[in-house]
């Protein structure tokens, strides 16, 4: 086929390049912060951030056809879905092994079946 | 081609959505084997994010204590313990291979075999350092006793998921590697100079798909399982 080629100037690319480099840099410098929602927020951030210029320039999505775009990204919409219940699942089994497994022992005469 | 003249026009917006998908005609204007990269990638982002959900789900299950990431991937350099040092350096090396392996894309439409095919061979030759550090990191965690089934940092599920996730990740940069030295060679060799549509480099660019795909894959392990 004699459709156009992705090309774009090389400028770009160093610039995306020098990005990821810094958002990087950024996200390892997370790890010397205390736990909690800043830390977590900004893993988070930086990891959308270098998703995104990743899929948006090097892949060229960002000059791609509508059509292409809507049948790529949408589908793993459904997986903030599977993230959802399984994050609510996760919580479930901890109560109930931390109720069954790890609390202190019953009463004697109390016989398990 | 020329039937794309309306289509082309407005592709960037919902009515070229609606055109593209509504007419009766191919759906996607682009070279199959661009669409076919891009569905495989797709499959590979729901078989990735189920191996994330997971060790999300083993995480927040477990009643133990799950390792904390920092300490068990440092690393002693000249007597400092530099948390995650090593996990920094290979998500350093995958971005600069990503960089490259970007121009290399350029240089192919640009028709610059020469620059295209060693471009892809560097970008090979960081996916390779990045495999070598994992087989270190892998061999130094063993030593320490991390089993599937077992560690001695905490929660049992640590190590399950551990090596299911990098060793898939790994598995793909290895698959990566062997996939950009084989185009790289048939392109110094000139394969696409001949034949009809001879002088088309996209090959390049779908090889580029892939291999921003393994680094895209990293980002979210980076954060979602050394960071956390």
């Amino acid at each position: 086929m004699a459709t156009e080629g992705q090309q774009h100037p090389l400028k770009l690319y160093f610039l995306i390049w020098g990005l990821l480099f810094l958002f990087s840099a950024f996200s390892y410098g997370t790890d010397f912060l205390q736990d909690g929602t800043v830390r977590w927020g900004l893993i988070l951030l930086f990891m959308l951030l270098k998703a995104g210029f990743i899929v948006g320039i090097f892949m060229h999505m960002a000059w791609e056809r509508v059509a292409l775009i809507w049948a790529i990204l949408s589908p793993p919409v459904l997986l903030l879905f599977l993230i959802g219940f399984m994050v609510i699942e996760g919580d479930y089994v901890e109560t109930s092994r931390i109720e069954s497994f790890v609390a202190p022992p019953e009463p004697e005469g109390l016989a398990h079946d | 081609m020329a039937e794309q003249g309306t289509a082309t026009a407005d592709y960037a917006n919902s009515k070229g959505f609606v055109a593209d998908w509504s007419s009766d005609r191919q759906t996607f204007q682009i070279p199959w084997g661009k669409a076919m990269m891009w569905f495989f990638l797709l499959s590979d982002t729901f078989i990735f994010t189920s191996f994330l959900v997971g060790y999300g789900h083993a995480r927040i299950a477990t009643a133990s204590v799950w390792p904390n990431a920092s300490e068990v991937f440092s690393l002693n350099l000249f007597g400092v313990d530099m948390p995650l040092i090593l996990i920094a350096i290979m998500t350093f090396v995958l971005i600069t291979s990503s960089g490259t392996m970007a121009m290399a894309v350029n240089y192919g439409y640009r028709g610059n075999r020469a620059r295209a095919a060693s471009l892809m061979l560097m970008t090979a030759a960081f996916g390779a350092i990045f495999v070598g550090m994992q087989a270190f990191e892998w061999t130094k965690l063993i030593f320490e006793g991390v089993r599937p089934w077992e560690n001695p940092f905490g929660a049992e599920q640590f190590g399950a998921s551990f090596f299911m996730i990098t060793g898939f990740h790994g598995l793909h940069v290895s698959a990566g590697v062997i996939y950009l030295v084989v185009v790289a060679r048939k392109i110094l060799r000139g394969d696409y100079e001949r034949g009809a549509g001879g002088g088309n480099y996209e090959i390049v660019e779908i090889a580029g798909l892939y291999w921003h795909f393994v680094d895209l894959v990293w980002v979210f392990i980076f954060a979602l399982f050394y960071l956390w």
